[in-house]
């Protein structure tokens, strides 16, 4: 069978047919490994991996729906996941009285209209709107509120929740509509690439980092992030890209770049995100204990919400599109 | 569905999509038992958030006290509060020959549960006030009511006092366990007791 010859409709309905099989597949095998007596060490892992399975599902059906609804779908859908992020990362940063008119920018102004940008593919509005508009913006509704207490500290903190959650993620919808020459109406299997790659980078760091204990890079941070690991992740990562290239508009070297270069950059994102967990003195953002009670949405979105504007503008300024 | 359903409905899912209106029952189910609720009163958003974290089977018959002179002043805090909520009304101004706790008495009797904010007024220092005697009071009255008690985290950030737009940030309600009756106990000894029991409840600061 040849791929190329089907039309662009039928290989996105074929990606979406295999990605469903191979998660169906390992749901099963999952489930039939539950009804098996185990002992508590592999219980515990055994909880664990369903637990990432069943984010897993979430993340394809979100997927899912977001291709089949179309542009105002995908917007929508990443708008709502950035608001819960959003929402999560503010509550744990703790803001003050003087942040709320700034606070309410950032939710009801600032979220909307980069997503509205995204879905009218005003992509190079898309780069500078937060980075340089609203950077002025928000710190001036600070101000006017006037509350100097720790006035830097205040809105590092919402610009950062802003950028992640916010500018990070509006790039998922912004490559779902990338249109390339001749690659119209296959946004999808760029974003597929993306989470794919970076996916695999996150679990071979993981991996690696486990079964060969290195240095630990930044041993307070987190115990098990090695350089080694980094380095064995960004080139899998790389490999895998290399493997998927025919679903992209990309070379397969090119692809091999694009795919390590945003590998790399979602676990480093990953290990910020531990830094700033850390920080704020939680083990996981919202686990059941902390003062939240969230589904620990911020862990599940941290690789993609850095690594997807690295990976859309090294497209867009190496490909000219 | 009638129109007030529809409206607490909708309300109830905009009160999650701006808190997540965790409820956390750390010392008693959620069950449909004839209960008093007492929480800590940060902001205007405490009854929502309570009444938005209890599931929904519990919140026709589980009541706030709302005072009569505001919340029927108009025709539609009159109706929100007596459709949608199904307020207990009682009146600020206090006349001697009534006694304020009377409403809340009689919807005790017909077997509802209510939820009351002892401190009386809205505190922002944390730490809550000393609580007024009403919970005393009906405490004695109906002994075969469950006290429960219960800690409002986090939403005096959603809508600090003097704002009108909600910021969305996710609060918790923290339900603790029945206050047992000690008997031979004064009014003050028991008011303090149920205030560290809501005090107890709340979050370790990370």
């Amino acid at each position: 069978m040849n791929l190329r010859s089907l039309s662009v409709g039928e290989q996105v309905a074929l990606l979406f047919v295999i990605v469903f099989g191979l998660l169906l597949a390992a749901t099963v095998a999952w489930t039939l490994l539950s009804l098996r007596e185990m002992p508590e060490d592999s219980k515990a892992r055994h909880e664990r991996f369903g637990r990432d399975l069943r984010a897993v599902w979430i993340g394809a059906v979100l997927f899912w729906l977001s291709w089949m609804s179309g542009a105002i779908g995908a917007v929508l859908l990443f708008g709502i996941v950035s608001f819960l992020a959003l929402r999560e990362f503010i509550t744990l940063m703790h803001t003050r009285r003087g942040d709320h008119r700034g606070l309410l920018v950032a939710f009801f102004v600032v979220l909307p209209v980069q997503f509205a940008i995204a879905g009218g593919r005003w992509f190079d509005l898309l780069t500078v709107f937060i980075p340089v508009y609203v950077f002025l913006a928000i710190p001036v509704i600070s101000a006017l509120a006037g509350d100097p207490q720790r006035f830097l500290e205040r809105n590092a903190k919402i610009q950062w929740g802003i950028m992640v959650c916010v500018y990070g993620l509006s790039h998922a919808p912004a490559l779902l509509l990338l249109g390339f020459a001749g690659y119209d109406g296959r946004g999808a299997f760029l974003l597929f690439f993306l989470v794919v790659v970076s996916a695999c980078a996150q679990i071979v760091q993981e991996g690696v980092s486990r079964r060969f204990r290195g240095m630990p890079a930044a041993r307070h941070i987190d115990r098990s992030f090695s350089a080694r690991g980094w380095f064995i992740s960004v080139a899998v990562a790389g490999l895998a890209g290399a493997a998927l290239y025919w679903i992209t508009p990309f070379k397969p070297f090119q692809a091999f770049v694009l795919a390590a270069v945003a590998g790399g950059a979602g676990t480093l994102g990953e290990l910020v995100m531990r830094a700033l967990k850390r920080d704020a003195g939680v083990a996981s953002w919202g686990n059941a204990r902390a003062l939240t009670g969230a589904v620990g949405l911020l862990d599940r979105i941290a690789p993609l919400a850095f690594a997807a504007p690295i990976f859309f503008h090294l497209t867009r300024w190496y490909f000219r599109v | 569905m009638t129109r007030a359903d529809a409206f607490g409905y909708l309300l109830a899912f905009v009160a999650r999509l701006i808190t997540g209106a965790q409820g956390h029952w750390k010392g008693c189910p959620p069950k449909a038992e004839q209960r008093i609720y007492f929480a800590n009163h940060q902001s205007h958003f405490d009854w929502v958030l309570i009444w938005a974290a209890l599931p929904r089977e519990l919140r026709a018959t589980t009541r706030p006290i709302a005072a009569r002179d505001y919340w029927t002043a108009t025709p539609f805090k009159h109706w929100i509060t007596r459709e949608v909520f199904h307020a207990v009304y009682v009146s600020r101004q206090r006349t001697d020959d009534q006694d304020p706790l009377e409403p809340l008495a009689e919807a005790l009797s017909h077997g509802d549960s209510l939820v009351i904010f002892p401190e009386g007024t809205r505190s922002n220092k944390g730490e809550p006030q000393p609580f007024k005697s009403g919970l005393y009071n009906l405490a004695q009255q109906f002994p075969q009511v469950q006290l429960i008690p219960a800690w409002i985290d986090n939403v005096q950030r959603v809508m600090p006092k003097g704002e009108v737009v909600p910021v969305p940030i996710l609060c918790t309600v923290t339900f603790g366990a029945p206050l047992q009756r000690v008997d031979g106990e004064d009014k003050r000894e028991f008011l303090e007791r149920a205030r560290m029991a809501v005090v107890a409840l709340r979050p370790p600061v990370a």
